[in-house]
């Protein structure tokens, strides 16, 4: 019942659409079915399936907007549903900022769904924590892990005659593996919307690799290394700072993208020159909807070029306001590099610190994006292009600001896991110079 | 969805239709009053029993749930959004062949429960193979046909919109006037309906309520490019709309004339004081990095409390259900039956699920367990954790300790933290009594930035204000101030609790843990309190 065809929303929607009497009317369709399986201690905990499905109704009198939502479908529930937003809108005050509904859009379709991920069954999800289990198992090793995988169908309306129609999966699977002594920890994760790309009996190797080569850790002292980060390592801090890519907080002077004296610093060098981000709802990799939460088509759109901002993510009503055309608002962060590989930046480098992972990364102070968090699962000293030892974790203080003005080399761009981020994120390996570590930790 | 996401979401405002899918479905104000009928709740409970029960289940529990929430969210002078969201449905979980399974639906009618519940019971078989000890449940009492309410005086729910836009926008028209150049504020109301139903033979009807009302106020100095932020000082509290009302019976003035609250919260005063201290902060000095006397006060203290020992004394973190995302904890097992030395004799730290006005307050916890107040740290020393149905066995104990919950109908309970507090001083001792004593410390309000490791060893907080404290006297306000600690070593160099008198609750609204991830509300009580040589780092930097 939670996936219905492109036909059968369409039929929904226009029906809706229809009954409004109000100056224009918006609605949205959404449906999934998530399946999940939880592994620790090397014993399936958890496991589940949840099944939802919701219509929701948006209706504007002038400026005064009501929402109201439904899950049932006969034309009772329709009407229903329609009244109620009208009346919740004649109860509204004028929102000043309101903005129209969207004008009709071309929406090309983006690759997010693959039929393997709709297809997986309970026992796909059992065999999936089996083979990791087993594989700890087998070394002595601990696995506690999870992999979650939907299919999800989103359909929008409008009464300027827009619509869009969606479908979508997503496979997530990440796994913890400790040593029995708990004195070593590593850790992988793969997501993607593509089943067929995942293979967990190659993935739990690396995992173990890393939990067996991190046990007994030296310490070194904190201060300013130079760093190779792994793209987990590096999506956090960097997904993070796209939380305050805002063209309104830069123009009201509360970001770190505000410019001494007012205004922001669109066009001008923030980062060092190798750094690129761009977003594009087609990437192969980590595509997302191709259009935004307003129902504005998303494009293919450059965020920082050769180190200079080019674009900032601007709301409708900001756009509008300071003579900007309103784009979609971006929905994948996207970081380009070189065809390197971690380990080859790890041979180019005299003395350095190997990082897997950060995590429990915080704002410190929004004014220069400083960020506090630690890293985990396999941290190494490197010497002479070699991996030497496991090392103490670290807790770091650095701002990707000052972090990516300090870059030595970028290697090559991978998928990870949104663990810090909502949005899909690509970024490849880094290494860079100066990164601050301010304190050691006894966690494993 | 992480604590740092919502406050993002709560900062820039809510634009177009598609909301966090935590938040439900959006419904009109007039369903707020309403609940389903219990005897309707019962039905579907009893189908989906009978239905898992025939399908193989040793054991089912049912949870038929209505989430009610209700978000103001403003701006300056605009309202940006009002929204009343609802979602209804059923859990179902059950034990088959030794393993568990777990299935929802947010179709209320017969047939979806029976095929939900046949399908948590193929899921639990579909996993047994893997599954090498069977689940042993701690064994609790059914507990018949009961009920109970948070005990609120004024349902926040029945309050009229107008009367809630009005007072956010006095307030932010306060802030405004009062120097701040921005201001978000936002009203946060929660009700769970929630009807648990387990083959132990309980039905239970709770009715739950929790308030928020957090606001930002931040000043920007254009000319230097310089901006800061203040907090509201307000605490996320189970209580009804009355928490509102600002009653001075709720104030305590702070030896630097701050003021702080306790059970009732004078939201426009706090706003006019924000924009002042953040103004303040925008010329403030710089701490001089270095080993200083921390004064917490219990807004600031309840976020490291929730850190450093809440979720370290999780049993599903000890034992390693966590690993993969919350992480696990470094105080093990051993330590337990040792009796670490957590803390300083001054720390006594204690779980509550039944303390009123807390976040966490509920007479029977997501399995059916009726809730309890329990030791955790006694005079410095380690003697408890927090524990569920089927982890009570791994320590030992005979019962669950009543801790379990689930954010939706659509997620399955597991453990979560208890309110877990720091008990009072006995000897009578005041906040100024305290900071006399003091010859070179740090006095700080609110809560701030916090990051911890994976075993909660290493911590990082922040706060929202600052004071100097020099032999014994507060001097000046300062900014860039943040403390690294080592868990067990800050809790060992806590030289003094202050009494009763001064104990005010904090809270987390959206608490993260689990896979999927689940959020959970919990309240922290302290007495003001001080930590001796605590490493104090100074966090500005120039981008240049």
């Amino acid at each position: 019942m939670s996936i219905l065809t492109e036909a059968q929303s369409k039929a929904i929607l226009t029906k809706v659409v229809a009954l409004s009497k109000a100056d224009e009317c918006t609605a949205q369709l959404t449906g999934k079915i998530q399946g999940n399986v939880r592994f620790a201690r090397n014993d399936v905990s958890t496991a589940g399936l949840t099944d939802d499905i919701e219509l929701a109704v948006q209706v504007a009198f002038g400026k005064k907007v009501g929402t109201a939502t439904i899950n049932q479908f006969d034309d009772a529930s329709l009407e229903r549903v329609v009244r109620r937003a009208e009346t919740l809108a004649t109860l509204a005050p004028d929102n000043p900022e309101f903005m129209p509904a969207v004008d009709k859009q071309t929406y090309k379709p983006s690759p997010t769904f693959a039929q393997s991920t709709a297809d997986i069954t309970p026992a796909y999800r059992a065999q999936v924590a089996k083979t990791s289990i087993d594989a700890c198992k087998s070394q002595k090793l601990i696995a506690a892990g999870y992999l979650e995988d939907n299919q999800s169908f989103t359909a929008i309306a409008n009464s300027k005659g827009n619509f869009g129609y969606q479908r979508s999966t997503m496979l997530d699977y990440t796994c913890t593996v400790r040593t029995e002594d708990g004195r070593g920890s590593g850790w992988v994760g793969t997501d993607t919307q593509d089943a067929t790309r995942f293979k967990t009996d190659s993935d739990i190797q690396i995992a173990m690799r890393k939990a067996s080569a991190s046990s007994e850790a030296k310490a070194l002292e904190p201060g300013k290394y130079t760093v190779i980060l792994e793209p987990m390592a590096a999506a956090g801090l960097i997904g993070f700072m796209f939380y305050f890519f805002g063209a309104r907080e830069a123009d009201e002077g509360r970001s770190f993208l505000s410019k001494k004296g007012g205004g922001n610093k669109l066009g001008e060098q923030v980062f060092g020159p190798q750094v690129n981000f761009y977003t594009d709802p087609w990437d192969p990799v980590a595509p997302c909807e191709p259009w935004d939460d307003d129902g504005l088509a998303r494009q293919r759109m450059d965020m920082v070029k050769d180190g200079k901002i080019v674009n900032l993510n601007y709301s409708r009503y900001w756009a509008q306001k300071q003579g900007k055309p309103a784009a979609g608002q971006m929905g994948n962060i996207l970081m380009t590099g070189g065809d390197k590989s971690t380990a080859d930046l790890v041979r180019s480098t005299e003395r350095g610190v190997l990082v897997t992972r950060t995590w429990y990364i915080r704002m410190v102070d929004p004014q220069t994006v400083l960020l506090t968090g630690l890293t985990r699962d396999g941290t190494f000293y490197i010497e002479n292009g070699q991996i030497k030892y496991p090392i103490k974790n670290f807790r770091f203080n650095e701002s990707p600001v000052i972090m990516l003005n300090n870059v030595e080399e970028l290697g090559k761009p991978v998928r990870v896991p949104p663990d810090e981020v909502s949005m899909n994120i690509v970024v490849p390996p880094m290494k860079l110079r100066d990164f601050t570590f301010t304190s050691l930790s006894d966690a494993v | 969805m992480h604590r740092r996401d919502f406050l993002a979401f709560g900062a820039m405002g809510v634009g177009g239709l598609v909301l966090p899918s935590m938040f439900g479905k959006v419904i009109a104000a007039e369903e707020l009053n309403s609940a389903i009928d219990v005897a309707v709740k019962k039905s579907l409970a009893d189908t989906a029993m009978n239905a898992a029960k025939s399908a193989g289940a040793s054991y089912a529990d049912v949870r038929v749930g209505r989430y009610l929430r209700q978000f103001v969210i403003t701006r300056e002078r605009n309202v940006e959004n009002i929204v009343n969201t609802e979602s209804s449905g059923v859990g179902i979980r059950v034990i088959a062949n030794g393993a568990w399974g777990f299935a929802a639906t947010n179709e209320m009618t017969a047939d979806a429960v029976a095929k939900a519940a046949q399908q948590a019971v193929a899921i639990a078989k579909a996993n047994a193979p893997a599954q090498t000890s069977p689940v042993q449940l701690a064994p609790t009492r059914g507990v018949g046909e009961v009920s109970w309410k948070t005990p609120i005086v004024k349902n926040a729910m029945q309050v009229p919109i107008k009367d809630k836009v009005a007072l956010l926008m006095d307030v932010n028209a306060a802030a405004m006037d009062a120097g701040a150049d921005f201001i978000n504020s936002i009203l946060f109301l929660v009700n769970e309906q929630k009807y648990f139903a387990s083959t132990d033979g309980s039905y239970i009807d709770q009715d739950v309520h929790r308030i928020w009302a957090p606001t930002t106020i931040t000043a920007v100095d254009k000319t230097s490019g310089k901006f800061r932020t203040r907090e509201g000082l307000s605490a996320p509290m189970g209580l009804g709309y009355e928490y509102l009302d600002g009653a001075a019976s709720g104030k305590t003035v702070l030896p630097n004339g701050v003021v702080v609250y306790g059970n009732s919260y004078d939201m426009k005063e706090d706003a006019i004081a924000a924009a002042k201290q953040a103004r303040a902060k925008l010329k403030a000095p710089s701490v001089k990095p270095g080993k200083y006397d921390l004064v917490l006060d219990p807004s600031h203290t309840w976020l490291t409390i929730h850190e450093s020992v809440g979720h370290p004394l999780e049993l599903d973190r000890v034992l390693g259900y966590e690993a993969n995302y919350a992480g696990t904890s470094f105080a093990t097992m051993d330590k337990l039956e040792s009796h670490f030395q957590y803390g300083s004799p001054n720390v006594n730290i204690v779980a509550d699920k039944t303390q009123v006005g807390s976040l966490g307050a509920v007479a029977y916890d997501d399995e059916g367990v009726k809730t309890k107040k329990w030791d955790l740290i006694r005079d410095g020393k380690l003697v408890g954790y927090q524990a569920i149905r089927d982890q009570a066995h791994i320590e030992g104990k005979k019962e669950s300790d009543g801790c379990a919950y689930s954010d939706s109908w659509s997620n399955v309970q597991f453990q979560r933290m208890a309110n877990v507090s720091l008990e009072p001083g006995k000897a009578k001792k005041s906040v100024a009594d305290m900071i006399a004593g003091v010859e070179d410390g740090i006095y700080i309000i609110g809560d701030g930035s916090f990051s911890i490791d994976q075993q909660r060893y290493n911590a990082q907080f922040g706060g929202q204000l600052f004071y100097e404290i020099k032999q014994g006297k507060i001097t000046q306000q300062i900014e860039d101030v943040a403390y690294q600690i080592r868990t067990p070593e800050f809790w060992n160099a806590c030289t003094g609790v202050c009494d009763s008198s001064d104990y005010r609750l904090g809270g987390s609204f959206f608490d993260g843990k689990g896979q999927p991830a689940q959020v959970s509300a919990v309240s922290h009580g302290s007495s003001t309190a001080r930590f001796n040589g605590i490493n104090v780092i100074n966090t500005a930097r120039s981008l240049g």
